[in-house]
């Protein structure tokens, strides 16, 4: 009954959609207008926090190795601080903006450890290459949380966050367990099953 | 004889950039979806559905990206342009 890598990876793709598009709509109308309903509020911090739960099993029941299990281990961790953290600041618990600065450590941590779980190079197959992009776009994007910080407000900063998690999104869709990239498969990876 | 009064007639409201781009998002992503699903219909499990176990019949990219487009449009977006156009009738009123 448990699903292929792949599956997990399409349906944490759906999550980082919903999360960008909603994030979109935020930059868009502006935070004011966006929390003038509280369940939308609370809607993408408690997506974020949701999907840093929904780790833990991906953690418990995709242990290819040990490295494996410690990279979804500390997705779950910063994905729950950074979910958590946007909840407590909606809910005024918390109240400087250097506290989104958990955001950017969201992203560094989860870019380093895509890259240090991937120990394939980039043209092996297409998970691989999906791996490292996925990392070195993780990594970049770093700074915008950082930037948000300084501006706040900014549309643009606040568009190019939200387009971030649409951008991951769309390369979690192309995630595949074994398929060629760019017509490169290593014969070391094995034969697709579809 | 329309004895309607002058300020119960409904105005058209000036629709912004924001209530715009906010009413495009969800039709977008939708469009995204079937695009693709037209493209790549082979990663739409139910067109070929004989054989398959319940992962591959239950998750399906293309199906998922109108899902969450027909979600955001349906359920978010509405509330979203109310609340945006009573701020910007706020703003003008001030």
């Amino acid at each position: 009954m448990q699903p292929p890598a792949e599956h997990v990876h399409w349906l944490f793709a759906t999550g980082f959609l919903f999360l960008g598009l909603c994030l979109l709509g935020e930059a868009i109308v502006g935070t004011d207008v966006w929390r003038r309903r509280p369940w939308r509020a609370y809607l993408w911090p408690g997506i974020t926090f949701v999907m840093g739960l929904l780790m833990w099993p991906v953690m418990t029941f995709f242990t290819n190795s040990t490295i494996h299990m410690l990279a979804h281990g500390a997705w779950a961790q910063v994905l729950m601080l950074a979910g958590a953290t946007e909840l407590a600041l909606v809910r005024g618990k918390i109240s400087s903006p250097s506290w989104r600065l958990t955001m950017a450590l969201a992203f560094f941590a989860s870019g380093a450890s895509f890259l240090i779980h991937e120990q394939n190079p980039w043209f092996f197959q297409r998970s691989a290459f999906l791996h490292h992009l996925l990392g070195w776009t993780l990594l970049g994007a770093a700074a915008i949380p950082i930037a948000r910080c300084i501006r706040p407000r900014s549309v643009a900063l606040g568009s190019v966050f939200a387009l971030t998690f649409v951008a991951l999104s769309v390369m979690l869709y192309c995630d595949r367990d074994l398929a060629p990239v760019f017509g490169h498969l290593s014969p070391l990876a094995g034969v697709p099953h579809r | 004889m329309n004895a309607e009064l002058v300020s119960e007639l409904e105005v058209p409201r000036h629709r912004t950039w924001r209530s715009r781009a906010v009413t495009t998002m969800g039709p977008a992503t939708v469009l995204a979806g079937v695009v693709w699903a037209l493209v790549q219909p082979e990663r739409v499990t139910l067109l070929h559905p004989r054989g398959q176990g319940f992962w591959w019949l239950f998750v399906e990219p293309p199906l998922l990206v109108v899902v969450v487009g027909l979600v955001f449009w349906l359920i978010v977006a509405p509330a979203v342009l109310e609340d945006l156009a009573e701020a910007e009738d706020d703003a003008t009123a001030r």
